[in-house]
């Protein structure tokens, strides 16, 4: 009877070349794919206008549409805030909780495969010895199998000859021979391997699929627990780092500014929410008010806001302030100078 | 963001027709949206699906794709996009 195995997909080029792998051996294979909150996506930068010339395509869809394997995503959202906010192995350079939540990540993997869907045998990881200096080390791959509860039904295709035998190997259900020994940063064999399956268009997200591995939205990140005194967070808050100037004059409050055309329709969803402002007599962006600013605090961030309008060099702009109850108010106010905002603002 | 997500059937032919609302998400929630919805439903049922992010006229026709459903219309309702599934066989 024909084995069945669920692979983790991201949508990059690993993932891919390991799930193919074990299809050439006649493996039947279904992907899943996580959507955290967290996940970098093309819709996501797709949200600057800047980007909108280029495919809005999902990666993971992308590559299981080239592999011919169904794709199912999973919304974690809710509990992956647990890895984030405590994990257990800690952080990598920023607020990435790499190791736990590849554990986490194996562990639904191997629930959705055995229980939820049922009928899978094994769970298959794209994961490289060496390739990833927190996740991907000789050490950590036992440690992955254990804590996800998968232990030797977690197969790695591209590392496995570096590794002990998975009970797929010494069942018999993949060839070891036909699988990989590869180690290290380098990307050489995937490319090499991936040039003999004939894939020549694939993702190469640099910095990973997550923002928590970028170190200005981690910034964002620290910097909203530190203000709201306790780590915790909503979808909401978590999107709405991603996009904007985030500005914060005092700890109860900060603006968040749109860059531009993208990023002011995308903040334009959120207005009814927040106290927002927009110069009424001249170009500018939208800027969304997160906190509890009070008349003064207010009229600051009418300043600051002016200052990124076209108004900036006029004597006087006019802002609409929308407050969350449904009144607006004008207030006419002198630009903030670049030079009167301190570095330490800019969040 | 209050309504996103609900679907609710309508039509009276013997396939259901689905609304599924999923405007003011941004993707892949109008992808899981659709996986999610498409799991009550039975081969030859439709499902409208209104959304705002245009990535989802990339992703569900994809998803479709991969799953074995089929696109059957698209189209946009002023500012709304609006995409006719049909669930077939799989």
């Amino acid at each position: 009877m024909k084995k069945k195995a669920v692979a983790l997909i991201s949508g990059g080029l690993d993932s891919m070349l390991a799930a193919k792998v074990v299809m050439e051996q006649g493996v039947h294979v279904e992907g899943l794919n996580f959507y955290t909150g967290f996940c970098v996506e093309g819709h996501t930068s797709a949200i600057r206008a800047r980007h909108q010339a280029r495919p809005k395509r999902n990666n993971a869809l992308w590559v299981a549409e080239q592999l011919g394997i169904k794709l199912h995503i999973i919304d974690v959202s809710a509990e992956y805030k647990d890895v984030v906010l405590q994990p257990k192995h800690g952080y990598g350079q920023h607020l990435n909780p790499c190791l736990d939540c590849k554990i986490f990540m194996v562990n639904k993997a191997l629930a959705w495969g055995f229980m939820d869907a049922g009928g899978f045998d094994f769970v298959i990881t794209g994961e490289v010895i060496g390739q990833r200096p927190k996740s991907q080390r000789k050490a950590t791959m036992p440690v992955i199998a254990r804590e996800s509860g998968a232990d030797d039904l977690l197969l790695r295709p591209l590392c496995a000859k570096r590794l002990p035998p998975t009970k797929p190997e010494r069942e018999g259900w993949v060839d070891r021979e036909r699988l990989h020994g590869f180690e290290g940063r380098s990307r050489k064999p995937q490319m090499a391997l991936a040039t003999a399956f004939g894939f020549s268009d694939y993702a190469q997200p640099a910095g990973g699929c997550c923002f928590l591995t970028d170190a200005a939205y981690a910034r964002k990140l620290a910097d909203l627990w530190q203000a709201r005194g306790e780590r915790d967070y909503e979808l909401d808050d978590i999107m709405l780092l991603k996009v904007g100037r985030h500005i914060r004059p005092a700890g109860h409050y900060k603006l968040i500014v749109g860059r531009e055309a993208g990023e002011n329709r995308f903040l334009e969803g959120y207005r009814k929410r927040f106290l927002h402002l927009r110069a009424t007599d001249v170009e500018g962006p939208l800027a969304l008010v997160d906190g509890t600013p009070d008349r003064r605090d207010i009229n600051l961030a009418a300043r600051l806001l002016a200052r990124y309008s076209q108004g900036r060099a006029a004597a006087r702009v006019e802002v609409g302030v929308h407050h969350t109850n449904g009144v607006s108010e004008a207030l006419r106010v002198t630009p903030l100078p670049a030079a009167e905002i301190p570095a330490a603002w800019h969040v | 963001m209050s309504d996103a997500g609900r679907n609710a059937p309508t039509g009276t032919s013997s396939h259901a027709v689905r609304q599924l609302d999923a405007r003011g998400l941004l993707c892949p929630l109008p992808v899981i949206r659709v996986q999610d919805a498409v799991r009550a439903l039975a081969p030859g049922d439709l499902m409208d699906v209104l959304a705002t992010d245009p990535g989802v006229l990339q992703d569900i026709p994809a998803w479709c794709q991969v799953h074995g459903h089929r696109v059957v219309d698209t189209g946009h309702d002023g500012a709304d996009i609006r995409i006719r599934v049909e669930v077939c066989e799989t």
